[in-house]
């Protein structure tokens, strides 16, 4: 009796509840109908509406100028996962492992270009590597060459890395942070070099932050437009492009379905690395 | 008997003392020799230096200047931990979260290079010998903390180390299965014949476990001896209170017998002193008929526990003094009793301060 009166009293409780649950999805359900089902929808549906109909999509694998630049781009945006990875986990892991003078200083100048615009950084990389820039001052001066790289895409590549390290080392320090030192100390003592406790209990450990954070750099520098606009001369990536297509040549179609085809591209590299990157952790395990 | 069968090392400390960075004296410079095949527990409260004392053993952490380690009389100081052959179990067990039961268990074996059949066998037989035979392929967090807990244990047996390290290995653990893994944890220590050094803040871990235990506090060593010397001839106050339960007693010494509020209590020693402190333990204390007795008190509670019943006596000392009482005695709260105390019984501590 006294569990029948309970549940009974418990029902209307039971149906707010639900209501409450329902109420709020609402707002996820208005944002990505707003900003991303509607607007990706208008996207593929343009992008389609070119002379050649749902073959435009193609053009971007088909045509040798846009597949070229699609090369660039996914390689240049590689390179910058791979040693933002590598740099930011070797400065990342000192500087949560130690305390030195001036340690929290470094720390906040690091993070400092957080901030940044791309616009602002390809500036940056124009001063560091322009035809005004310092390194090409100090190459004059002891070779009597002008060393000008700001322009090509090392330039881009050394923007990109500007713009992803402080990111990337962030992640890593609280990935680190997070670290059982306890688990080093029992590799050591079962006889386990430096060398081999980094490679078969740190970066095991740290590989999902490895994942998380190295998607976000390729994802940032797959779209990264305002380094590239700054600097642009002779560099070409998909962003730039779809710019171009877009305000120059007023060609929308393309456009959009250079877009589309960014975006499921970018999708599709990332999936790959996070199923690759699972099973390696777990062969290794 | 086995393929596991270590041949210990025994180990010297000298004079190491142990000043962290930031100026915390964990460890005030303390020597200590531990026999080949000997279990020496370190023992003391939260905070005394315990881990700190094995991290330096270990080769985890440097002694201060002039701080010296000897393993089989060789100066092993500046030797890093990997190469100095010793097995550790840690509080937390420190599994590989990335490996198997098996790999943890083959991890040493496999940085030593040991072809794969000879990893196979000796992992097994490991396996075996602390009963987790199914559990091979078992990722970690598929284990009961007293799974863990073996897994740890034949991870740092496996590799044939001279010296076992153990810092509280048994804390996470409920205290049923505490008492279990206590009993297979001694049976294996002695079956190895490895020197182990084994840190607790649990007295009756390092009563049973220990073949000699140190006792700790505020990064000193107290006192060393076996489990019978520590509990019946306790160096000072301090040891008496931590190890077993202790009346302390500090009263005025006239002609070889204490002088209480209730009474008189002789001891074995014929001295006068004007403040004395005395030790006597619960359980050598007898209840008996109050008329008559030298010494006497009235009951202020009693507490039954199965086995014996603790009652606390007020106005024969000048504290509360505990008794232990057979479980089949009626005794209440206000009741009268006389206490008999054998004068060996009485054991007489330093005064300290
Ligand atoms: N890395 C360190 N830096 C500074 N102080 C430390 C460090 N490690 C330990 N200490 C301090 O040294 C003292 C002894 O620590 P230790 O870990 O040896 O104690 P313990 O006896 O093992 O205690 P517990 O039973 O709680 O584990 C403590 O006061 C502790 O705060
Ligand atoms: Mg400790």
């Amino acid at each position: 009796m006294q569990y029948g009166a309970s549940s009974r009293r418990g029902a209307p409780w039971l149906m707010s509840h639900k209501f409450f649950v329902r109420l709020c999805l609402l707002p996820l359900v208005v944002v990505t109908a707003a900003f991303f089902l509607l607007p990706m929808a208008r996207l593929a549906v343009t992008g389609a509406e070119g002379p050649q109909g749902l073959a435009g999509y193609l053009a971007i694998l088909v045509e040798p100028r846009y597949r070229a630049t699609l090369i660039n781009t996914v390689l240049l945006a590689a390179a910058t996962t791979l040693v933002t990875l590598i740099v930011a986990t070797i400065a990342g892991m000192f500087l949560q492992r130690h305390r030195f003078p001036g340690r929290a200083v470094l720390i906040a100048m690091l993070t400092f270009p957080l901030a940044f615009p791309g616009v602002v950084v390809g500036f940056m990389i124009i001063l560091l590597a322009g035809r005004q820039g310092l390194i090409g001052d100090l190459s004059n001066r002891l070779a009597g060459q002008k060393f000008v790289f700001a322009y090509s895409i090392y330039g881009l590549f050394l923007g990109y890395l500007y713009f992803s390290v402080p990111r990337v080392i962030l992640t890593i320090m609280a990935a680190v942070q997070k670290l059982d030192t306890g688990l080093e100390d029992a590799a050591r003592s079962l006889g386990a070099s430096p060398w081999a406790v980094q490679r078969d209990v740190v970066l095991p450990a740290l590989a999902p932050a490895f994942v998380a954070s190295g998607a976000i750099a390729f994802a940032t520098a797959m779209g990264a437009f305002g380094t590239a606009f700054t600097l642009a001369t002779n560099i070409d990536v998909l962003p730039m492009l779809i710019y171009t297509e877009f305000t120059l040549a007023a060609n929308f179609s393309t456009s959009a379905a250079l877009s589309v085809g960014l975006g499921v591209i970018t999708w599709f590299i990332l999936a790959l690395a996070r199923s690759f990157s699972g099973s390696a952790v777990a062969a290794a395990g | 008997m086995s393929d596991v069968t270590a041949h210990g090392a025994s180990v010297r400390i000298e004079h190491c003392g142990k000043t962290f960075s930031d100026g915390t004296r964990a460890l005030e410079p303390a020597t200590l020799d531990i026999a080949r095949g000997e279990t020496l527990v370190l023992l003391g409260p939260s905070g005394c230096g315990k881990t700190t004392m094995l991290r330096i053993i270990a080769g985890l952490e440097l002694p201060d200047e002039g701080g010296k380690v000897l393993f089989d009389g060789k100066d092993v100081t500046s030797m890093p931990i990997e190469r100095r052959n010793v097995g550790m179990v840690f509080q937390s067990y420190a599994l590989f979260p990335n490996m198997s039961v098996a790999e943890n268990i083959g991890y040493g074996l496999k940085i030593r290079g040991l072809p794969k059949n000879e990893r196979i066998a000796r992992v097994a037989e490991l396996i075996r010998l602390t009963n987790i035979t199914g559990l091979e392929s078992r990722r970690i967090d598929q284990l009961s903390g007293g799974q863990r807990q073996r897994v740890a244990l034949a991870r740092a047996v496996a590799i044939r180390p001279g010296i076992l390290l153990l810092d509280e290995p048994l804390t996470a653990l409920d205290a049923a299965l505490r008492d279990r893994l206590r009993g297979e944890l001694n049976r294996l220590l002695r079956a190895l014949g490895i020197t182990a050094i084994y840190v607790t803040h649990d007295q009756s871990e390092a009563m049973e476990l220990g073949d000699r235990i140190v006792v700790m506090g505020k990064g000193r060593i107290a006192q060393i001896g076996t489990p019978r010397e520590i509990y019946f001839t306790p160096r000072n106050r301090f040891v008496a209170e931590f190890i077993g339960a202790a009346n302390i007693i500090e009263a005025c010494l006239e002609n070889g017998q204490l002088v209480l509020p209730g009474g008189r209590q002789p001891i074995t020693s014929r001295i006068n002193l004007a403040a004395a402190v005395a030790m006597v333990r619960p359980e050598s204390i007898r209840l008996v008929e109050a008329a008559g007795a030298a010494l006497s008190g009235v009951v202020d509670s009693v507490t039954f526990n199965g086995e014996k019943q603790r009652v606390v006596v007020s106005g024969a000392s000048d504290k509360l003094l505990a008794v232990d009482a057979p479980n089949q005695v009626q005794i209440k709260p206000g009741d009268r009793v006389g206490l008999s105390i054998s004068p060996e019984a009485v054991r007489l501590l330093p005064p300290e301060d």
